[in-house]
C-alpha cells in the first residue's frame, strides 16, 4: 500500500492544492491594502515578503468573497490529502542512519520547515476560523511569516523530489498501479514473487524505500485507498462550502462555523463577525445624539443621520465575505456613496482615500483605509439600510461602510468619522 | 587532471557532502527560512518554536502511532472473526466463490471508511464540538449549542450507512451462492 506511487500522487495533488492556498493567502494580505496605513497592517516588518502587494481592487465585487472562500474551504479540504501524505512518508522519519550525508542532513532539516510549517499553518488556521485563539500570537502574524516559512521548505522539497515524481509518471505506473487492485497491495514484490503484476512493479521501482519490506496482509487496494483520501477530502468540502452560501444550503456547512443558521430572520439575518455587545458598542452611543463627521480641506461637517438620508441614495448589491472564509450571498445595501461625501469633505473630483473612524471603544480594525480606488467606485457606500430595513446595530447602525471586493474588517461598522486624504 | 580512483578518499569525501547540486538549493532555502524566521520568531519567540517543530512531532509520534495502532487493532479483530467462521475458511480455500483469504480483514473498511470520516470530523472541529470556543456566541450572535450533538448524528449516520451497506453486500452474496452449484460436489 504505501510506496512512492502512492506518496508521488498525493503529492502532486498538493503541489498544486498547497501553491494556490499560499496564492490565495498571499492575494488575500494584498487585499488589506497594508501598504497604504498601519491600521490596515498587521504585518508591517514584512520587508522584502510584500514585494508582490498591489493596489487591491473593486472588480469583480466577488473577488475576496472568491479567493477567501477558496482559502479557507480548500485548506479545509486538503487536510485528508496532507494527512495521507505524512503517513506516506512516515518510514521516512524513522530512517536509519538518521544522516548518511551533508545534503540528507540539510534535507531533514529543511524537512522540520516544511512539515511544521504546514502542520502549523492548517492548525492555526483551523482554529482561528472557529475564534480559538490558543496560538501564541498574533494571527495574522504567525499565518503570514509561517506560511513563508512553509513555502521555502515547500520550493525546496519540490524541486528536490520532482525528478523521482516525474519518473512515477514517466512509467506509467502511477495510473496502471492505482488501477490494478493487487498491484498496489502488493509493494516492492521480493526476488521471490513470481511474475506477475507485483513482480513488473517491484522492478521498476526498486528504490522504493517509502514500502513496507514486510506488508501485512493487504486490506486496501491503493485505488481504495486513493478513494479513501478522496472521499474524505470531498467529506470535508460539502461539509464547508456551505457556509459561503445563504439560504438553504447554509445547512450543508454543518460543523463549520458561521456555517449551518444565520442569526435569525428578516433584513438583517446575515452573518455577524463581532456583534455590537462582543466590542463594547452600546445602543445609546447610536440613538439621535450619534453625528457622522466628515473631514477634508473643506473642515469638519457634522451630519446626523436624517442629514445623511436627505443626501442622495445608492443602492449596491455587495456581499460580506470573512478572511475567516465565511461570506453571505449579496445584501441589498443602502446609503450614501462615498465620493459624494468626499465631495463634501472638499474633493469634488477625483477623491483621495479616506480614514474610517468607528465608534467601537476596542479591538483590532475599529479604524481601517480605504485606497482612492476604493473610495472612487459609485458602489462603495456609507450604507444606512440593508435589505429594506435599517441596519440593525449588529450590522453596524447608525452607519457602516460597504466597498466592493474590500475584505470584511475593512467595512467598518458603526462609522463615527471619515478623513478624506488622510491616507 | 588525475581522477580519483573508485573508493579513494575524494569519492569517500563526495559521499560524505551529498549532491552539491542538493547543498546549495537547501542552504538557500535555510538562508530565506532564517531570514523569514527572525520575523516569524518575534514575540513569544520560545512557544511559536515549540508550536512549529511540536506541530510536526505530534503528528508523527503521537496522532500517527495512535491511529495506525486503532486501525490495526480493529483489523486483527475482524480477521480472527472471519477465521473462526468455518464456512468463510471453506469458501477461501476453494478459490472457486471469489473469495480471498483476506475477506475477513477487507471487512475492516466497513469500520475504517465512516470513523475516518467522523474522525476527520473531530480533528477539524474539535474546538467548537467540544465546546470550548466560549467568544463564538457572543461574537458570532449565533449559538455554540449543538456541534456536539450534529457530530454525534452524523457519526451515527455514518456507520448506518456503512452497516446497510455490509448487509446489502452479504444478501446479494447469499443470493449468488445460491444461484450456482455447490463447489464441494
Amino acid at each position: 500500500m504505501r510506496g512512492v506511487r502512492f506518496t508521488a500522487a498525493l503529492g502532486l495533488v498538493l503541489l498544486i492544492g498547497l501553491t494556490l492556498l499560499f496564492v490565495t493567502g498571499l492575494l488575500s494580505y494584498a487585499a488589506y491594502n497594508p501598504d497604504l496605513a498601519s491600521v490596515n497592517d498587521k504585518t508591517p516588518d514584512r520587508g522584502w515578503l510584500g514585494f508582490y502587494l498591489f493596489d487591491w481592487p473593486t472588480h469583480p465585487y466577488w473577488l475576496y468573497r472568491l479567493t477567501q472562500g477558496f482559502h479557507v474551504t480548500v485548506g479545509v479540504a486538503l487536510i485528508p490529502v496532507v494527512l495521507a501524505k505524512l503517513w506516506s512518508v512516515i518510514p521516512r522519519f524513522f530512517a536509519l542512519p538518521p544522516v548518511t550525508s551533508l545534503a540528507h542532513a540539510l534535507e531533514r532539516l529543511s524537512l522540520v520547515l516544511l512539515v511544521g510549517g504546514a502542520l502549523f499553518e492548517f492548525v492555526t488556521g483551523v482554529l482561528n476560523i472557529q475564534l480559538d485563539y490558543l496560538f501564541p500570537g498574533s494571527f495574522y502574524r504567525l499565518h503570514f511569516y509561517g506560511a513563508w516559512v512553509f513555502f521555502g521548505g515547500f520550493v525546496a522539497h519540490a524541486a528536490l523530489k520532482m525528478p523521482k515524481v516525474l519518473r512515477v509518471i514517466r512509467s506509467g505506473e502511477l495510473r496502471s498501479g492505482a488501477a490494478e487492485p493487487g498491484a498496489g497491495a502488493v509493494p516492492g514484490a521480493g526476488p521471490d514473487s513470481g511474475p506477475g503484476p507485483g513482480a513488473r512493479v517491484g522492478a521498476s521501482f526498486a528504490d522504493d524505500d517509502l514500502a513496507s519490506p514486510a506488508p501485512a496482509a493487504p486490506t486496501v487496494s491503493r485505488r481504495g485507498a486513493f478513494a479513501l483520501v478522496g472521499v474524505g477530502s470531498l467529506f470535508m468540502l460539502l461539509t464547508t462550502a456551505g457556509r459561503s452560501i445563504d439560504g438553504p444550503l447554509r445547512r450543508t456547512a454543518l460543523l463549520a462555523p458561521h456555517g449551518w443558521e444565520n442569526p435569525g430572520d428578516g433584513p438583517n439575518g446575515f452573518q455577524i463577525n463581532k456583534t455590537a455587545a462582543s466590542v463594547g458598542v452600546r445602543a445609546v452611543d447610536t440613538t439621535d445624539t450619534w453625528r457622522l463627521t466628515v473631514s477634508g480641506p473643506a473642515g469638519d461637517v457634522r451630519l446626523s443621520r436624517a442629514q445623511l438620508l436627505a443626501m442622495a441614495q445608492h443602492t449596491s448589491e455587495l456581499p460580506i465575505a470573512c478572511v475567516e472564509g465565511w461570506s453571505t450571498s449579496n445584501q441589498s445595501w443602502r446609503g450614501v456613496r462615498l465620493r459624494d461625501l468626499a465631495a463634501l469633505a472638499g474633493f469634488p473630483a477625483g477623491p483621495p482615500g479616506v480614514f474610517v473612524e468607528s465608534l467601537q471603544p476596542s479591538g483590532a480594525f475599529r479604524s481601517g483605509a480605504l485606497r482612492d480606488n476604493q473610495v472612487r467606485d459609485g458602489r462603495s457606500l456609507l450604507a444606512l439600510r440593508v435589505n429594506g430595513a435599517d441596519l440593525s446595530l449588529d450590522h453596524g447602525f447608525p452607519a457602516r461602510i460597504i466597498v466592493p471586493a474590500a475584505p470584511g474588517v475593512l467595512n467598518t461598522k458603526w462609522v463615527a468619522k471619515l478623513t478624506f486624504g488622510a491616507v | 587532471m588525475r581522477t580519483s580512483e573508485p573508493g579513494g578518499p575524494a569519492r569517500r569525501y563526495r559521499a560524505l557532502l551529498g549532491s552539491p547540486f542538493q547543498i546549495v538549493l537547501l542552504l538557500a532555502t535555510l538562508a530565506f527560512a532564517g531570514y523569514v524566521g527572525v520575523r516569524l520568531l518575534k514575540g513569544d519567540t520560545f512557544l511559536i518554536v515549540v508550536w512549529f517543530v511540536g506541530a510536526a512531532l505530534v503528528h508523527d509520534l503521537v496522532l500517527l502511532p495512535l491511529y495506525s495502532a486503532a486501525d490495526r487493532t480493529v483489523t486483527a479483530a475482524l480477521g480472527r472473526v472471519r477465521k473462526a467462521a468455518p464456512s468463510a475458511r471453506g469458501a477461501g480455500q476453494t478459490g472457486l466463490s471469489g473469495h480471498d483469504p483476506w475477506a475477513g480483514r477487507r471487512l475492516v473498511n466497513f469500520v475504517r471508511v465512516p470513523a475516518f470520516l467522523s474522525l476527520l470530523l473531530l480533528l477539524v472541529w474539535f474546538p467548537l464540538i467540544t465546546g470550548r470556543v466560549r467568544r463564538y456566541e457572543p461574537y458570532a450572535g449565533l449559538s455554540s449549542e449543538g456541534f456536539l450533538e450534529r457530530w454525534l448524528l452524523v457519526t451515527a449516520a455514518l456507520f448506518v450507512c456503512s452497516a446497510l451497506c455490509l448487509v446489502t453486500r452479504a444478501l446479494l452474496r447469499r443470493r449468488a451462492t445460491k444461484g450456482r452449484p455447490s463447489a464441494s460436489h
